[in-house]
């Protein structure tokens, strides 16, 4: 089943189209990557899908329902989160306090709620951050950052979950980490979207790739195809062995 | 170059550097290894007088900068491209350049360094006369190195240089650092990229909990049990 759906996704900044026309879909419990040289227009179109943005025209539909022109709050109750590439929290507020902010507002939040903050401690431990529970978010490290982001996306209760770089800075042994984490979102039947670089989580995690280059989407298919398209290889991935590990 | 003896930094309360010891010789690329939260970055702070120590010194050709302001260990040709960029998204490409030029000596190599990293980033000539926040998160990172450069750095520190790089970008990066290398500048590299890191690099420090705990060529580093399967995940 579609989850979500994009059609001819369209949007202008002044005279540039960050975005051309561009169709997807995700199928339900289904992991996607998202890649493209920077300045392809993914960030976009995470703004798109979670109301940051609008599009100039087409349509983003989820569970069938349009959703494109809905305030971001309203997205967010129907069961999108998101994380931010460049982070986005509540930096003066604790760990545990910027948690239940995503479950309190989000989708969960018409739930009769029997002990929040021991479900915010539930998500932080899930993320390996329980330890963190007196700091503030700004005093964390930029890595841990992204880690509570992705927990307050998680608190939310979302079926559909928005990834904007969450590995970026990792070395090779977090990414590991990293990724069994992603696997094991997965696995509670979380649909994902997630835009990322470090090519050996992408190409671990994910059922389908869609690849976008100047605002077009220029191929899709599965990882191992993907990694074998000229115009991949050619505009994203470069051949040089080291760039791709 | 660099003489970082004993240090000790302090968040609040908390110690994050332990006696923090190790040295950089002219034109070497030296790197930082170590997890998230083993101290890499607060070491380049302390370095850009950005954090206060609480004993130890640092020493830059001969003389000691641990008390000075950062402006002036800038001054003294000291680049530092802090993770995450932190370039001034309400001006232009075009300006952000021109602030990283400002002490004199950069000033008179201004349109020459200029041409430099449009050349190093072709994307950035494009974008020149745009907000740096209407980049997308990857050109925002071009931006902030491109401005670290243009202060013609003798020592140049890069904090995760290839953040948010698309693949193509990130050998492109590395290239760059081998070349400023080769062109005589001393580069102190912190990079999740451990393995392509080492390869470029002469030696490395592995941090852990805020103390140097190995040291040696690169090559030692790439051949290390221990190196491999907890920071390479080999």
């Amino acid at each position: 089943m579609r989850i979500l759906e994009g059609e001819k996704v369209t949007i202008h900044f002044g005279g540039l189209a960050a975005l051309q026309n561009v169709d997807f879909h995700l199928n339900q419990g289904e992991v996607v990557g998202l890649i493209g040289p920077n300045g392809a227009g993914k960030t976009t179109l995470l703004n798109l899908i979670s109301g940051f943005l609008a599009p100039t025209s087409g349509v983003i539909k989820f569970r069938g329902e349009k959703i494109s022109g809905l305030k971001r709050h309203q997205i967010c109750r129907r069961g999108i989160a998101r994380t931010f590439q460049s982070v986005k929290l509540f930096s003066n507020m604790t760990v545990p306090m910027n948690v239940l902010l995503g479950s309190l507002f989000g989708k969960a939040r018409d739930i009769g709620r029997l002990d929040p903050e021991q479900e915010a401690m539930e998500v932080l431990k899930f993320v390996g951050l329980s330890e963190k529970k007196d700091i503030l978010a700004k005093d964390l490290t930029l890595t841990d950052q992204k880690r509570l982001e992705l927990a307050r996306a998680l608190a939310t209760m979302p079926e559909l979950l928005l990834l904007d770089e969450v590995m970026a800075g990792l070395n090779p042994a977090e990414v590991i980490v990293a990724i069994r984490l992603i696997k094991e979102i997965s696995g509670k039947g979380i649909t994902i979207l997630m835009v990322e670089h470090v090519m050996r989580a992408i190409m671990s995690i994910s059922d389908r790739i869609i690849v976008l280059h100047h605002g077009e989407k220029i191929a899709e298919g599965a990882p191992q195809e993907i990694i074998r398209d000229k115009k991949v290889i050619e505009s994203y991935l470069g051949t040089d062995v080291y760039a791709k590990s | 170059m660099l003489k970082v003896d004993k240090i000790n930094v302090f968040y609040g309360k908390v110690q994050v550097l332990w006696n923090v010891s190790f040295s950089i010789e002219e034109k070497e690329i030296v790197t930082l290894i170590g997890s998230n939260g083993a101290g890499k970055t607060t070491v380049l702070n302390s370095i850009s007088g950005l954090l206060p120590l609480t004993s130890g010194t640092i020493e830059f050709g001969g003389s000691r900068i641990d008390k000075m302001p950062t402006y002036r260990i800038v001054e003294l040709c000291i680049s530092h491209i802090p993770e995450g960029g932190l370039s001034f998204p309400d001006m232009t490409v075009y300006e952000n350049l021109k602030l990283g030029a400002y002490i004199p000596r950069a000033q008179k190599e201004m349109q020459e360094s200029i041409e430099r990293v449009f050349q190093m980033f072709p994307v950035l000539r494009e974008r020149s006369k745009q907000l740096v926040r209407t980049l997308s998160g990857g050109e925002r990172q071009m931006v902030a190195i491109a401005r670290g450069l243009m202060s013609r750095p003798i020592l140049c520190m890069l904090d995760e240089p290839s953040y948010g790089l698309a693949p193509l970008l990130v050998g492109e990066i590395f290239r760059v650092i081998k070349t400023l290398q080769e062109q005589g500048t001393t580069i102190l590299l912190v990079e999740q990229n451990v393995k392509h890191t080492l390869e470029i690099s002469d030696r490395a420090y592995l941090f852990e909990n805020g103390r140097v705990v190995l040291d040696g060529t690169s090559e030692k580093f790439l051949q290390d049990d221990y190196v491999r399967q907890a920071y390479l995940g080999l």
